[in-house]
């Protein structure tokens, strides 16, 4: 829905024990971490209380700042607006919040949504902000990525860049001459810019390709990184996910 | 549209992982064949394209704006098979680096905002410039259509996915209304960006249009003297490869009906719902047909409901596919017979 796609990047260089973990540790450990918070039921409050105060701890251990957090977190309000609609639209029994009626079904919905959302979203913000694009794509190789899949992840990290910069420049250029997207009638001319776009990139592409070629391409990437995980890392990176099941066990005594 | 964790429960999530898993699987070698060794750098620099292009936002209504999907658009630009790889690293990078889309969503949203739109997309474009003369028109017609339908029929297939293990009890009904309303808002402009997009692509580099590859006039060969060599008509005419399409289409609907059926609820549905609200059901006679092999969903002799739900969906899907593919098999002979007695009149 319309809320775009946040720029910039969200790696944060440091060299803390959550920064120097390897990348396929901590991704395993942030999927089994949200899979343990989507299944927990949404009426189990203490529990979530639990998974918060998880990623706060991650957070402090890699020095992530809380502000930063937050800025990243508007990724997730469009869902947001939705589950606040949730408790007017659901049927149900009402109950009375502050004056308001409200739908009880719907309260509880649309606080399962918000809170599992919100966790998930904090989770992919610590993974994101603590692991190098490049190395993370690596981890996801090791975690049997098809190697195809990986590449044209890693040039389409590579490029993104130049691609967004010069669609900025075509912005530029078309608000230096006036132009303004108002309503309907001006969607032929962004329309028209995608087009050039689109032509620019695949005759970058396929220049890439011809110098990749020149200079030795055969298909596959040399690694040169050593991103191999001891038991040890694996156990650290392990406590996240497993916490948060000791919690999810707690909560249902 | 990027559907974020907690939105699904964890049976839907992981089964649409799977049908995800499934469609990249089949698109990679298919990405192969189109683009061969340049996969990688291509398919790359696409994706870093449609990844561009999401942040177009367009004026919807007043107030709202909406951004591109592109599925549509890069499938009638660099074929359906590089189209779905390309918007599923698309949404893997945002997950994964931009926190944007839930990791446990990732599933569910390669199948929207990829599979479906893609596969719908590309299966209307295909259909459109099938029945309409070769011509730019055509072509920019097909691109219009094709994206203004895959964007709602999305939001649908969001809707059911919904029904099935969505985690709020709001009615279907008003969910399908409100998808289905923004999306076809969202689905016009979209549809014109397609269509200008394409046919701009068109204009410049016909040969990078993969959807336009049918209007490439075939090689015409001269003689010294500058008199051309007749061309074998048969042979000249390019072969359009939609059998790969179809079988991932049939695939992929027989995946859906068998294992969402399996963990469909047996609640009921919204016009049940209503039914049994409003008392209108206690005048419902049941069915004449209730008591046949499928009926109520079901198939009769096998114990295990949720597998019977499957079952049910699987035969129902492969007859439904069968009338409609024996209605195409007729109308496409008798277009073939008309084509054939056309040439002959024109010889004589």
């Amino acid at each position: 829905m319309g809320a775009g796609h946040a720029h910039g990047r969200l790696y944060r260089a440091g060299d803390s024990i959550v920064h120097r973990l390897p990348p396929q540790c901590k991704l395993v450990a942030v999927v089994a971490f949200t899979l343990v918070v989507v299944a927990t039921d949404r009426e189990r409050f203490p529990a979530f209380a639990g998974y918060a105060a998880l990623l706060i701890v991650v957070a402090a251990v890699a020095g992530i700042r809380p502000p930063f957090i937050l800025r990243r977190m508007t990724v997730e309000l469009p869902f947001v607006l939705f589950a606040v609609a949730l408790p007017f639209l659901s049927p149900g029994p009402r109950v009375e919040v502050l004056g308001v009626w409200l739908s009880v079904d719907g309260l509880l919905a649309g606080w399962n949504i918000l809170a599992k959302a919100t966790l998930g979203v904090v989770a992919s913000i610590l993974l994101a902000a603590t692991t190098e694009p490049r190395i993370l794509l690596l981890g996801a190789a090791r975690l049997r990525l098809p190697q195809l899949m990986v590449q044209i992840a890693m040039f389409m990290l590579r490029y993104a860049d130049v691609i967004v910069e010069e669609m900025r420049r075509m912005k530029v250029a078309r608000e230096s001459r006036a132009f303004a997207a108002r309503n309907l009638k001006q969607v032929p001319v962004i329309a028209r810019s995608a087009g050039a776009l689109f032509i620019r990139s695949y005759e970058r592409g396929e220049r890439v390709h011809l110098a990749m070629l020149s200079r030795g391409y055969t298909g596959t990437f040399p690694v040169i990184d050593d991103i191999s995980a001891s038991r040890w890392q694996w156990g650290i990176a392990g406590t996240l996910p497993l916490t948060a099941l000791a919690i999810l066990a707690g909560s249902l005594l | 549209m990027h559907v974020p964790d907690g939105f699904f429960t964890v049976p839907v999530s992981v089964s649409a992982a799977a049908v995800a898993v499934a469609g990249v699987t089949v698109c990679l070698r298919g990405a192969r064949k189109e683009l061969d060794d340049r996969t990688a750098p291509m398919a790359g620099l696409v994706a870093a394209f449609v990844f561009a292009v999401q942040m177009l936002n367009f004026p919807v209504a007043v107030g709202t704006s909406g951004h591109l999907l592109g599925g549509a658009l890069a499938a009638i630009l660099v074929g359906p098979y590089t189209g779905v790889l390309c918007i599923a690293v698309v949404l893997l990078v945002q997950a994964l680096f931009f926190a944007d889309g839930g990791l446990t969503a990732l599933g569910v949203n390669i199948g929207l905002l990829g599979i479906v739109t893609v596969l719908v997309g590309y299966g209307v474009f295909r259909l459109v410039t099938r029945f309409a003369p070769r011509s730019r028109a055509a072509i920019g017609i097909g691109s219009f259509t094709a994206a203004l339908i895959s964007v709602p029929v999305s939001a649908l297939v969001f809707t059911l996915l919904y029904a099935v293990g969505g985690t709020s009890s709001i009615e279907i009904g008003t969910v399908a209304t409100a998808m289905v309303g923004v999306h076809t808002l969202i689905g016009i402009g979209e549809g014109l960006i397609t269509m200008v997009a394409v046919s701009t692509v068109l204009a410049v580099r016909p040969d990078l249009v993969y959807g336009a590859r049918a209007l490439a006039r075939p090689l015409l060969l001269r003689r010294a003297d500058g008199s051309p060599i007749p061309a074998d008509a048969e042979r000249a005419e390019p072969r359009r490869r939609t059998r790969p399409v179809l079988i991932g289409g049939v695939v992929i609907t027989l995946l859906l009906a068998g294992v969402v059926g399996f963990y469909a609820s047996s609640s009921p549905d919204g016009l049940e719902r209503v039914a049994a609200d409003t008392g209108f059901d206690t005048q419902a006679k049941p069915h004449d047909l209730a008591d046949s092999p499928l009926g109520d969903y079901g198939v009769k002799g096998v114990e295990n409901e949720r597998i019977s739900v499957g079952l049910a969906g699987v035969i129902g899907v492969t007859i439904t596919l069968l009338a409609g593919g024996g209605v195409a098999w007729a109308a496409r002979r008798r277009t073939e017979h008309r084509r054939r007695a056309g040439r002959s009149a024109a010889d004589a």
